[in-house]
């Protein structure tokens, strides 16, 4: 009964990540295929490579670039030809193409303004401290001529 | 017996109603009051504030008395709790979902606003009546929130046999204590929002009010380091594969708030200690909430579709839009009106510890959008381009990291600055000793992982600076003479240095362990026989068993999993794949040896066609670092708390005589 219970368990659960299966011989090669596949989005999960994705067709991504490596792809090639189906959608880190660069550059820029900003502001403050005000030179008067 | 309980659950709804009401009047009154100069009408924010607290608390332990009594005739019970489950997870069930969230929320909010009025005795009349009101107002629009959309004592005519259960992933002890502290941080910025607007009104911010301001600020963002460093440690055992940041839409919801929070704190120091950036840190201060609101809108609307988002819901999106855009927008507003008012009073030098600190909040504020950018740039794209597109990981990591980077490099000479004038003549020695340590620490690192990535030493490089840096400060701050003299003051410094040097080191410890372990795990993924041995880096692992074994409301797959490093003990690991019956779900409990220097990390998966099952091992370097630098920021929060300067009452040392005494300038 247990058995049965434990064979059912296993049914319910989905398949998973990477699986030792998919797991090229050559160690250089498999090294590329993850480096590329924790860069790519699993197409139906919420927020997942399909590195990290428990989705068949994650797997069926992950077998795919495997194969085009094998079959002698560059890097490059491979998710040209994966991005080619999916779209753009599928590169977790977005191109510096056309809008992206604002995305890209923004942060930069703003830096770089935020910069200038503080400087500018820092350097332009009067050098002398603010005059005292009546209450404190009373009180400064006391403490110095009691 | 079940008549009464029906009863009360009637009258938390009541209660609730009730408190929606006290707010709306605790919004109106204290503020025409401080207008007027109605004395009587100002004290009422106080009185309000508390029954507000005591109607929501008793809303709050009804709906706690359903989930723990398994009241299934309130549909909220019925859809996420289940008779067989724990304890802990009937309690903590109350805030796993968004109704029970929400009401969590304003529990929080009114905690929070009657919190200021109890510890505010020594606020000016004006100030405390605003900062209670403005308080009250958001809390009306989240009231508004719950009762108009999300009800959770909405019931059921015929009371189900059993419930639904809670979703398998939240019952963890780390999710169950999340969102309670992440809650607390959030809202916790609400009470600086209401000090940074009733400041706008009064059109004053002096040193006092940067007192007043810090330790509100500290707490929250205290509150906040707890719940991320929890959600990132769940997300590191219970997700399987042992990462511990995704860069999700969500966790960068909360990461936002922390930058302007931190920000926040160092900028009310220079208001408090130098009466300047005085319009800055107010719009810092309503940044910080804006953020929060933010995250509230990311998690609960569903636009930024992401693992964790629960109840998502485009209606309730828009409501929380609203609140979002009428509290900033109204906040920025008046900013716009009333910034040119606050005048800088203090000077200072371009080598000083006020530009160091004004450095430091570029640097966050600048992050801090480099995340927003990036979180929100897919829906950008999509509406604005029509792209489809996707923000992740590799953006952010290459675009966030130099920040910090940059921050780790300028933190210790910062902070050894002096105010007004500074340089760094003194710290010279003792930093050029610094430095050569940090580069010889990192070089050994470099050389016991030969022809690994540069991200390792350079992690131990800034690592060892940034701590470095801390116990330098502590040493030179403890004066000249002999090593005992120099101890007996380093112990008589104030709480809040000690503060600062124990978060600031943490911030080190967190650096070098996301680095260390980023750098050098060790992964190793293969089909395992029963009885079967196998090598992953310096430890032999033998597969023993794997068994069926019934859990309280789940069943499970348990292997049992020997580890040796060399002539070791032996460690057993037990890594689990559960189901949960109810829910029709399964989850991965990896089996985790905690150490010092490594976690020894364990999954089981699927059984193998020829037998056998697949297995996912790795041993990962440093990995507590990560969570105990951030535990260590938490407790230099703590400590700075502690500090005689910042108690609430020590504003009272120079009391103003007449509340509507002259304006700042």
């Amino acid at each position: 009964m247990k058995w049965l219970l434990l064979i059912l368990t296993l049914l319910a659960a989905p398949a998973w990540a990477v699986q030792p299966d998919e797991i090229l011989p050559d160690a250089a090669l498999e090294a590329r295929a993850r480096d590329i596949s924790e860069g790519l989005r699993c197409p139906v999960c919420q927020n997942e490579s399909i590195d990290e994705s428990n989705a068949p067709i994650s797997r069926d991504l992950r077998i795919l670039l495997r194969e085009r490596l094998v079959a002698g792809d560059s890097d490059q090639e491979v998710i040209d030809f994966l991005v080619a189906r999916y779209g753009e959608f599928v590169l977790l880190e977005p191109d510096t193409r056309g809008a992206n660069l604002i995305l890209w550059a923004a942060a930069p820029v703003l830096l770089l303004l935020a910069l200038i900003v503080g400087w500018v502001t820092i350097r332009r403050r009067p050098p002398t401290e603010v005059a005292l005000t009546e209450a404190e030179q009373r009180d400064l008067d006391r403490i110095l001529h009691p | 017996m079940r008549y009464i309980r029906g009863m009360l659950i009637e009258l938390a709804h009541f209660a609730l109603i009730l408190a929606f009401g006290v707010a709306i009047a605790q919004t109106i009154v204290p503020l025409v009051g401080a207008h007027k100069g109605w004395r009587g009408w100002m004290t009422f924010a106080e009185p309000a504030a508390n029954s507000q607290l005591i109607l929501v608390g008793f809303s709050f332990a009804v709906l706690t008395m359903a989930f723990v009594t398994s009241d299934f005739s309130v549909s909220l019970v019925y859809a996420n709790s289940h008779t067989d489950k724990p304890m802990l997870y009937k309690v903590s069930g109350v805030w796993g979902n968004h109704e029970g969230s929400m009401l969590l929320w304003v529990l929080t909010l009114a905690l929070f606003g009657a919190s200021a009025a109890w510890f505010g005795g020594n606020l000016p009349a004006t100030l405390k009546a605003r900062v209670l009101a403005v308080q009250a107002s958001i809390s009306v629009a989240f009231y508004a929130f719950i009762l108009f959309t999300s009800n959770p004592f909405a019931r059921l005519v015929d009371a189900p046999l059993n419930g639904r259960d809670l979703n398998p992933l939240l019952q963890d002890p780390g999710l169950a204590f999340h969102p309670p502290f992440l809650y607390l941080g959030y809202v916790g910025l609400s009470i600086t929002f209401s000090f940074a607007v009733a400041a706008l009104i009064e059109g004053r911010v002096d040193a006092a009010w940067g007192r007043w301001v810090r330790p509100w600020t500290l707490a929250a963002w205290m509150f906040l380091t707890v719940g991320i460093a929890l959600g990132s440690w769940w997300a590191y055992y219970e997700l399987g594969w042992g990462g511990f940041w995704f860069w999700d839409p969500v966790e960068n919801a909360s990461f936002m708030p922390w930058l302007i929070a931190a920000a926040l704190l160092h900028s009310a120091i220079v208001v408090e200690k130098r009466e300047t950036l005085k319009s800055w840190t107010i719009l810092l201060a309503i940044l910080a909430f804006g953020f929060s609101l933010l995250g509230a809108f990311i998690v609960r609307s569903g636009v930024l579709t992401s693992v964790h988002a629960f109840a998502n819901d485009p209606e309730r999106g828009v409501y929380i839009l609203l609140i979002l855009g009428i509290f900033l927008g109204g906040s920025l507003t008046l900013y716009a009106a009333r910034a040119g008012v606050m005048q800088a009073q203090g000077a200072f030098g371009t080598v000083s510890r006020e530009s160091a600190l004004v450095l430091n909040n570029i640097l966050l504020a600048v992050s801090c959008f480099v995340v927003f950018i990036g979180t929100i740039w897919p829906l950008v794209a999509e509406m604005v381009f029509g792209r489809t597109l996707s923000v992740g990981p590799p953006f952010f990591d290459a675009a966030f990291t130099p920040f910090m980077v940059l921050l780790a490099i300028v933190l210790p000479l910062g902070s050894l600055l002096a105010w007004k004038r500074g340089t760094l003549t003194r710290a010279r020695m003792p930093l050029l000793g610094l430095g050569v340590l940090s580069f010889a620490m990192a070089g050994l690192f470099y050389a016991i992982y030969a022809g690994r990535s540069m991200v390792g030493p350079a992690g131990v490089l800034l690592g060892v600076w940034v701590v470095g840096g801390a116990v330098v400060d502590l040493w030179l701050r403890a004066g000249r003479g002999g090593l005992p003299d120099r101890l007996g003051r380093i112990t008589r410094l104030p709480r809040g240095d000690w503060g600062k040097t124990v978060a600031h080191a943490g911030m080190g410890v967190t650096i070098f362990g996301v680095a260390a372990m980023t750098a050098w795990q060790q992964e190793d993924i293969r089909i395992v026989q029963t009885g079967e041995t196998f090598d992953v880096g310096a430890y032999t692992f033998t597969l023993d068993a794997v068994e069926a074994v019934e859990g309280p409301n789940y069943q499970s797959t348990m292997a049992t999993v020997t580890a040796v490093r060399g002539d070791g003990a032996p460690m057993i690991l037990q890594p689990e794949k559960r189901f949960y019956p109810v829910a029709q779900m399964p989850t991965t409990e990896a089996a985790i040896d905690n150490g010092i220097l490594r976690d020894v990390y364990v999954v089981i998966g699927d059984p193998q066609a020829n037998g056998g099952y697949a297995m996912r091992v790795y041993i990962k370097p440093f990995a507590n670092w990560i969570w105990g630098g951030a535990i260590l920021m938490a407790i230099g929060g703590i400590i700075s708390l502690t500090d005689r300067r910042l108690r609430f009452a020590v504003g009272a040392r120079d009391p103003k005589p007449d509340a509507k005494a002259v304006p700042a300038e």
